[in-house]
């Protein structure tokens, strides 16, 4: 079941395939929805992160873990062209979805997108918008005008994200006269609302407190049937809660990847276990 | 302790005596030009033309409603000009920073914004006054133009980089494309120190004199056609300050401080509309 998330260097994909192919059943749970494949990224001649493969499975909550400045957060940039911003930032190897490099010529960063989310580390409510202009901004921002189908999906969205039942009386006041709490699960349905297949998270719940972390972390558990999350934390709990599946970096460079249970019990390296227990980081 | 408050006060109070410095002169002027314009407003002052010196002399009426309009007219065409391009360079330079072009344009900009009015106004007149064959009030707009633009992208471009740059990327995550963030999400964020910028723009450019000297030339004149404002040489507030008060007539001298009222009215009412304008219902954080 787990194998395929083992570093993927110490196992030649012949054999991943091998396994992939073994049941019908096991073949769907298993599908891979992204994978990067000796990924690097580099700021000039300075290394992001280096070489990184990594496979995320369809319908599975991986954490990315280890200690600051160790190259998640550029990692996680990668997976959705954020990088696309910054000049200086270049790309090596491949970032698949569905198989499909998205740094590929005939693919359009807006539509990638499109199909992976993204939930920053502060709340970004768009500032003149009300709470509802927010949540439809995706659609609506591309064109789409239909009302009632913007109505239908603010209020999806709002409820995925939990926030529904305390705003519901108020979606045209500005967003950013909510709580802080309420803002991150607004900018949570915002990426919601545009049905993205994959969402990267990037330390969500930093600036929350523990009731809002809570409410997140429930919300991952759902959305999980759906879509394919990447999380970032620093949280060691919180990963442990949350990850099907967990990654450790650590200066750039992919430690050890794989079961959420087994790097949290059964570390195969020692840097792994230490920063696990709290040794360094 | 008690040296330190000493200091603290004696810091306080220059702080005080540089601030009325800089307040002082600004209220002898208004009240120096209140004083010696307002006996000249009168209802024939925004009704009338101004003709020529014996009209004043004569005391028949005389006025400077072709001056007025054609201050607006001509203002209003440099707003046309100068707001597109200058909010685009503005946003250009805030928007896409990495962008190969933006260090030649920054320094473009600069030194359009160092340069003398002077020769804005001589520029428009090769560019335009010289193929059209007359003065205009279109030249005296494009002269104009030219004082407000880097003004403009200058203050775009402030504008634009207060607003955290998390909330382009949180756009862009959503799969909308850049273009259409910047003027949907960022663009409405910023929107008071946009108008700030075109404000002061526009109260930089209406007070000149110098472009429009042998752009919109001036006239003594209404047209006689609507048309004419655009066309034709047109009078404006500045420059008919400078031809009233070096005139040999007192009755022009008092002319003239009428007009630098109008003028100091003018530039305050724009500062108000912008104000009411902007004046959004959220108070940004």
């Amino acid at each position: 079941m787990e194998i395929n998330i083992m570093k993927s260097k110490d196992l030649p994909e012949e054999t991943l395939k091998t396994v992939h192919s073994n049941t019908e059943n096991q073949k769907t749970v298993m599908k891979n929805r992204m994978e990067t494949k000796n990924l690097t990224v580099k700021y000039g001649s300075i290394y992001g992160v280096k070489n990184i493969s990594l496979p995320f499975q369809d319908k599975t909550v991986t954490a990315l873990i280890g200690p600051s400045g160790c190259g998640k957060t550029t990692y996680l940039r990668a997976l959705n062209r954020m990088h696309d911003l910054t000049r200086e930032a270049k790309i090596e190897g491949e970032v698949l979805l569905d198989n499909k490099n998205i740094y590929d010529e005939d693919i359009n960063p807006v539509t990638i997108r499109r199909k992976i989310g993204m939930v920053f580390q502060k709340p970004t409510p768009f500032p003149t918008m009300s709470i509802y202009d927010n949540v439809v901004a995706g659609l609506k921002l591309v064109g789409i005008r239909n009302r009632s189908l913007l109505d239908e999906v603010c209020e999806k969205a709002l409820k995925q994200a939990a926030l529904f039942d305390e705003v519901k009386d108020r979606l045209k006041t500005p967003a950013v006269s909510i709580s802080g709490g309420q803002q991150q699960r607004l900018s949570i349905a915002r990426a919601l609302a545009v049905e993205p297949e994959v969402l990267l998270m990037d330390e969500p719940t930093s600036s929350l407190d523990p009731q809002a972390t809570l409410r997140i972390e429930e919300l991952i558990h759902v959305l999980k049937k759906d879509i394919t999350i990447i999380i970032i934390t620093h949280n060691m709990q919180q990963a442990a809660r949350v990850s099907d599946k967990t990654a450790f970096f650590y200066v750039g460079d992919l430690i050890e990847a794989g079961d959420t249970n087994t790097i949290f019990t059964n570390p195969k390296e020692k840097q792994t276990e230490d920063y696990i227990t709290g040794r360094f980081g | 302790m008690r040296r330190r408050r000493i200091h603290d006060k004696f810091i306080e109070i220059l702080l005080v005596i540089a601030t009325i410095a800089v307040l002082l002169p600004l209220i002898i002027i208004i009240f120096h030009v209140i004083v010696e314009g307002v006996s000249a407003l009168n209802y024939e002052f925004f009704t009338e033309e101004l003709g020529s010196p014996s009209r004043a002399i004569q005391g028949k009426p005389t006025g400077l409603v072709h001056t007025i309009l054609g201050t607006i007219v001509v203002d209003m065409l440099a707003l046309v000009i100068a707001v597109p391009v200058g909010i685009g360079a503005g946003m250009m330079l805030s928007e896409y920073p990495d962008h190969m072009l933006n260090p030649t344009l920054r320094i473009m900009n600069d030194t359009l914004n160092g340069m003398p009015a002077i020769l804005k106004g001589l520029f428009a007149f090769v560019l335009i006054v010289k193929p059209m064959g007359t003065f205009s009030g279109l030249a005296g707009g494009v002269a104009l133009s030219f004082v407000m633009l880097p003004i403009i992208a200058r203050a775009t471009e402030s504008a634009l980089l207060t607003i955290p740059w998390t909330i382009r990327e949180a756009g862009l995550a959503l799969g909308i494309p850049r273009w259409r963030v910047v003027i949907s999400a960022v663009m409405p964020a910023a929107k008071t120190g946009l108008a700030t910028g075109l404000l002061l723009a526009f109260a930089r450019a209406a007070g000149e004199a110098a472009p429009l000297l042998f752009t919109s030339f001036g006239n003594n004149y209404l047209p006689d056609q609507w048309f004419g404002f655009i066309f034709n040489p047109v009078d404006t507030l500045p420059q008919r300050l400078y031809s009233l008060a070096i005139s040999p007539y007192s009755e022009w001298h008092s002319m003239g401080w009428a007009a630098a009222i109008v003028l100091l009215v003018m530039v305050i009412l724009a500062f108000v509309f912008a104000r009411f304008v902007t004046r959004g219902k959220v108070q940004l954080k």
